[in-house]
């Protein structure tokens, strides 16, 4: 396959259909109705299930019938439509069936506005729903990884029965990059066997997330926490750029992670010692790897377009070693990199 | 190393956002690294549109910058905005037929062209922004004239077909004034 010029909302729906989505259920919201758009045709022409539901809570308690079925599905949204999603993600993490939602984050609290934003880390990550449960959070940082990383969340969701999200921001949804897309791929032909999809000459199946009796809830939540430390054991992602010598590291995931490769070129050309870590997955976080490298380096930078939310993550893996400091912007603001490098000169004064 | 950062700005309509696009088609075609992002928002009817097109030989990092080192600028707002923006060094592509004021910096390479002016006489002064495109690569030596003529091809929509051979004619009469 060829690179293509591909907008991020179209690629990740693209990308869906050829890692075989067989039914997609969701709402329009701005920055990212034309994942919709594109599904809308796409989909129907392939004989497949495109719904467009009468709201998010609708469209929530669609996958979850369909990922009951067996059937690889998805939705996508944006802030304030996933956050009337919540229930729904809860019953699905109780009911443990595999399910993948995109959220291509905007500016809040409230309706707030369309621009960039990555202010739902703490609802991404800390469990948007009731419950003790995390969902799998990829954060992909280019259009290429956003649709590789489609192919992955399909894969994850199906092989430890999870929630997956992936946590994109308006940018990433609105923008356009060079990118290529896999080959279409056939769809499954067998449904799992766990799916409840008519039991006869069986047993029946059943999916459920209530469990009256405290023993019978813990028992099911002990194996839920299970579960989630081997995911946590298996599938932590992050990438590194020039860590080796670096004597501040930046943190940042996202768009933001990939300005912050441009504010390690620029440094190291000034002849600072900068590298970055840029976290693929939210959860699991890359405790370890921080950690190592907090006892490495002289002060850590966090970086985000939010308040500092993953900035809580990096200072309780860092445990105190070194300074931990935090950049950031509000309101659907994009730090440049020129920001991010003067605070980086800062800290480097500071720690000198 | 090839590597240009360009922001093309101008009135919703003037086809800001086509050119740079046409920009990134013509970039992958010469298997450059390409990233191309508009402004968005609630935008309204003659309000204004650009968008940031990043060309480069190495993989691009921020895809959102502050100071580009090239503006094609189709009206006095974008002029405004933008020309103390450029990086010292960069290049300015300014549309005189809309923007009756020069520029002052000394620090960059202005091009004027009346490109309004030229794109009605080709027939249709909504091909403004290909005038201005066919100076910046021809300033710039970025991508080929045949790259950008056979990405325009693939890529003008059907109902404008008919103008193909006019806005590769734009493209020329603009690479002409650089």
């Amino acid at each position: 396959m060829a690179k293509e010029l591909l907008k991020g909302n179209v690629a990740f729906a693209e990308a869906a259909v050829r890692y075989g989505l067989e039914a997609y259920f969701g709402y329009p919201i701005t920055p990212q109705s034309e994942a919709l758009e594109h599904l809308s045709g796409r989909m129907v022409e392939l004989g497949r299930v495109f719904l467009q539901a009468e709201s998010e809570v609708a469209a929530v308690n669609m996958v979850y019938g369909a990922a009951s079925a067996g059937v690889r599905v998805m939705t996508s949204t944006s802030g304030p439509g996933f956050a009337l999603m919540a229930e729904g993600l809860s019953y699905i993490a109780g009911s443990e069936v595999p399910a993948v939602f995109v959220n291509m984050m905007r500016g809040g609290p409230g309706l707030g506005n369309i621009q960039p934003s990555q202010a739902d880390y703490f609802f991404m990550t800390k469990t948007a729903g009731h419950g003790d449960f995390h969902p799998l959070v990829l954060a992909p940082a280019s259009i290429q990884e956003l649709i590789d990383m489609m192919g992955l969340a399909f894969e994850l969701a199906e092989k430890y029965r999870t929630l997956v999200y992936i946590a994109g921001d308006g940018s990433l949804g609105q923008m356009m990059e060079s990118a290529e897309l896999p080959p279409m791929q056939p769809l499954r032909e067998k449904r799992p066997d766990w799916a409840v999809i008519g039991c006869e000459g069986r047993d029946p199946n059943i999916i459920t997330s209530l469990y009256l009796g405290a023993k019978n809830l813990e028992a099911v939540n002990i194996r839920l926490q299970k579960k989630l430390a081997e995911i946590k054991q298996n599938e932590t992602r992050w990438k590194e750029y020039e860590t080796e010598d670096a004597e501040i590291l930046l943190v940042a995931y996202g768009t933001v992670g990939r300005i912050c490769t441009s504010v390690v070129r620029e440094s190291r050309k000034q002849g600072l010692k900068i590298g970055l870590l840029r976290p693929q997955t939210l959860w699991p976080f890359p405790d370890t790897r921080i950690r190592e490298l907090a006892a490495q380096v002289k002060a850590i930078l966090v970086s985000e377009m939010s308040a500092g939310q993953m900035l809580e993550d990096v200072e309780r893996t860092a445990q105190g070693q070194c300074p931990v400091k935090f950049y950031g912007r509000l309101g659907g603001v994009v730090p440049l990199t020129d920001e991010i490098l003067s605070e980086t000169r800062k800290l480097v004064r500071e720690v000198a | 190393m090839k590597h240009e950062e360009t922001i093309i700005s101008g009135f919703g309509g003037q086809g800001a956002l086509f050119a740079g696009q046409l920009l990134a088609y013509a970039g992958i075609a010469e298997t450059l690294y390409v990233t191309w992002i508009p402004s968005y928002g609630p935008e309204m009817r003659g309000g204004t549109a650009n968008c940031t097109v990043i060309l480069s030989e190495e993989e691009i990092g921020a895809p959102i910058i502050q100071n580009p080192t090239a503006a094609i600028v189709l009206n006095l707002p974008s002029m405004e905005k933008y020309e103390p923006l450029v990086k010292p060094g960069g290049l300015l592509i300014v549309n005189q037929s809309l923007i009756p004021v020069e520029s002052t910096r000394q620090d960059i390479r202005v091009i004027t062209i009346p490109a309004t002016d030229i794109a009605t006489e080709l027939g249709n002064p909504r091909m403004a922004n290909l005038v201005l495109l066919g100076a910046f690569i021809q300033a710039t030596g970025l991508i080929s004239m045949e790259s950008l003529e056979s990405e325009l091809g693939k890529h003008i929509s059907e109902r404008h077909r008919k103008w193909l051979e006019p806005n590769k004619e734009a493209l020329h009469k603009g690479a002409e004034f650089a």
